[in-house]
């Protein structure tokens, strides 16, 4: 392609030719050995990241749906953006009465909701493909029926977390999950609502994104 | 930056004479590394991924080559633009290009500390862009009209006081309100702003996966994330080594790298990004561009020893334990990478005739090297930089630079004194009789005596007193 590409790489491989490395074996027994039992698992993930400011709402795949209408209108949210087409998506809008949140579909491009997503809608609905016990961590893997933006932009973004689909680490979760044979467009892992402690170390929730995040956990 | 070798010492004693600016260095850096201790509290844990993340570096550096090919490869094959630019000039007309074709006004930026390099910002403003930072600290920087102290912390060098005269002065509405909380929800609304109506998102790349094309960012403000999926372009600026070999290799980096920046367990947000929007997919940019930038870095992968500089990620635990950097601050260093990283990296990037000082601001104790998660020898190569800074013909840009003709001497007198047992005995016993009568404002004595106390001359040299107590010369 380029000059510049062509220049860098024969340097590269000359001088590295000239003066090989040999690493040493990466190991990954540390990190292998961090296992917690299946019951101390979604605890630990539950204290890490009340630690800093998620919150919690447990419920059962029977009533998710009921407690989140609760807790929205509870707390005076007055729009909730969701993925029409997924099943989570489907389940929600099913027998949705509550006046106080309007559910609005995420079923066209940003472009033709940036002013409504940036401007009124209050919170976003997600799915997760797990969590991490390790460091407090839900994996999401946004696509095309539940897009990126939707755990980002709006106030308050809420994600169903399965109570089954508990990880050690975030090595484990890659191994188990395959994730090296196809990575989609993003993959996130979340640990807690937006914050910074940019100005003199004091800790700030909400700059960019999310001033909250909701785990609805989803007991079998 | 302009051509002149920055002056370190008079930088540097501006600083020490700032109280202000002491305090707040000293109060961000003991948090930080009380922080970072409570991270590391189990030493078999911390020896393990330690040793894990290095190996995980140093075979991407025995791969280089291939990786880079690689990663080039897979990015194009998602769909990812890769650009390669031997120089941040050709890094900024790059850019530049990119901006131009996607007629691009308004630009907001991740953090990125290879774009600092490049002094991006600077350029795309010449241009009639505008262009924002949107990382809090660097937004206040930006703001105040200077350069990020921290690599990790760009704002530590201000307090909460004068952030907020700062919001005052520049923000249109601002309360004068000294609370952390109302500033950052100030900036929030600023910002929010500018991340709907911006062209093109900018971000640096935490680490870079040849297996699958992946570029990993973290970050804990949701800045990155912004800028990386609403604006309908995102340029993505990486150096040569930040290229890992598998997507299993950056789990150890990841978990090293917010625990020792900041004592976190992990930071907000892990963002993994393999390609632009694809057909179907609602939101993210329809262009993804990476550039690749080596600026030197070539160079320094040259020579085998100088090469361990390329294992760093970033991380900054380095400045935050280093007795120097906690008392001159970051400015002092008029360089992207300030404290024990900058001081080995910028010299190799920038040539020694211009910062031949840095490897001097050193007082060689080894903190940098006993919590570097990746184990770089910071402190050899910082003494490697100071025999190249006066000796011509090694492997370092304007090697020699700083060779002195009455120092080269008095190190080969130094050294013929310690050869010969005649110079020596003659040497230590004109010492002892006569060192104390030497007046301390001597040239090149001074030096050292204009801070300190000249030390005082035994009256007997070692060899006396131990010939005194009956043992024999060897």
């Amino acid at each position: 392609m380029s000059d510049a590409r062509n220049s860098i790489l024969t340097k590269l491989r000359k001088t590295r030719d000239a003066h090989p490395l040999t690493p040493p074996a990466s190991d990954f027994a540390p990190i292998e050995a961090k296992q917690w039992a299946d019951e101390e698992r979604l605890p630990r993930i539950r204290r890490l990241m009340e630690a800093v400011h998620t919150e919690f709402i447990d419920a059962t795949e029977a009533d998710w749906p009921a407690m989140l209408r609760e807790f929205l209108s509870r707390e005076g949210v007055g729009s909730l953006l969701y993925a029409p087409a997924t099943d989570a998506g489907k389940r929600l809008v099913e027998g949705w009465d509550a006046a106080s949140t309007t559910l609005i579909p995420y079923d066209r491009p940003l472009e033709d909701l940036k002013p409504q997503l940036f401007e009124s809608i209050e919170a976003g609905l997600t799915t997760t493909r797990g969590a991490i016990a390790e460091t407090g961590s839900l994996i999401l893997w946004p696509t095309a029926d539940e897009p990126r933006t939707l755990s980002l932009v709006p106030h308050i973004h809420v994600a169903l977390l399965r109570a089954d689909a508990l990880f050690d680490t975030f090595l484990q979760a890659m191994r188990e999950q395959g994730w090296a044979d196809a990575m989609p467009t993003n993959v996130l892992l979340v640990s807690g609502p937006s914050k910074t402690a940019d100005i003199e170390q004091t800790l700030a929730y909400g700059v960019h994104g999310p001033k909250r995040l909701v785990v609805l956990v989803v007991h079998p | 930056m302009d051509g002149n070798a920055p002056d370190f010492a008079a930088a540097s004693r501006a600083a020490l004479a700032d109280p202000q600016l002491r305090g707040n260095f000293r109060r961000a850096m003991d948090g930080l590394m009380t922080k970072r201790a409570a991270q590391f509290a189990e030493p078999a844990e911390w020896h393990g991924v330690r040793a894990l993340a290095a190996s995980v570096r140093l075979r991407a550096l025995s791969k280089l080559p291939e990786l880079l090919e690689k990663l080039e490869e897979n990015c194009t094959r998602n769909g990812i633009t890769v650009h390669w630019a031997a120089t941040t000039e050709e890094a900024n007309s790059i850019a530049l290009d990119i901006l131009h074709k996607a007629n691009a006004k308004l630009v907001v930026k991740g953090k990125s500390m290879v774009t600092e390099e490049m002094h991006l910002n600077a350029v795309l403003e010449k241009d009639g862009i505008e262009v924002l930072e949107s990382d809090l600290g660097e937004y206040i920087v930006q703001l105040d009209g200077t350069m990020p102290s921290h690599i990790i912390m760009p704002a530590i060098h201000l307090n909460t006081k004068q952030i907020a005269h700062l919001f005052k002065r520049k923000i249109k509405d601002a309360e004068s309100r000294e609370d952390a909380a109302y500033l950052t929800d100030l900036a929030r609304r600023v910002l929010r702003a500018k991340f709907q109506a911006a062209d093109v998102g900018m971000s640096g790349v935490n680490a870079a996966v040849a297996e699958t094309g992946t570029l990993c960012l973290i970050e804990n403000e949701g800045n990155g994330r912004m800028c990386t999926t609403v604006p309908p372009v995102h340029i993505a600026f990486m150096g040569l080594e930040k290229v890992v070999e598998k997507l299993e290799d950056v789990p150890p980096v990841i978990s090293l790298l917010p625990r020792s920046a900041t004592g976190q367990p992990i930071t907000t947000y892990v963002n993994m990004i393999s390609g632009p929007r694809k057909s179907g997919e609602k939101d993210g940019p329809r262009e993804v561009h990476l550039v690749i930038l080596d600026n030197g870095r070539s160079s320094i992968y040259a020579d085998p020893e100088l090469r361990d500089t390329l294992r760093c990620i970033r991380c900054g635990a380095c400045m935050n334990h280093c007795p120097v950097y906690t008392k001159v601050g970051g400015h002092a260093y008029e360089a992207p990478y300030p404290g024990p990283i900058g001081k080995i990296l910028v010299p190799q990037i920038e040539g020694l005739a211009k910062r031949g000082a840095m490897p001097h601001a050193c007082t060689m104790c080894n903190a940098c090297v006993e919590i570097c998660p990746v184990k770089i020898p910071i402190v050899e190569i910082m003494g490697r930089l100071r025999v190249e800074a006066v000796k011509p013909g090694g492997a370092v840009k304007d090697g020699g630079a700083k060779a002195s003709r009455a120092e080269a001497m008095v190190w080969s007198g130094w050294a013929a004194m310690n050869a010969s047992p005649t110079a020596y005995r003659i040497a230590t016993v004109a010492m002892s009789r006569l060192g104390n009568a030497a007046p301390s404002s001597l040239p090149m004595l001074k030096e050292w005596t204009n801070v300190r106390t000249k030390p005082r001359f035994a009256g007997r040299t070692l060899h006396d007193l131990a010939r005194a107590k009956g043992i024999p010369d060897v």
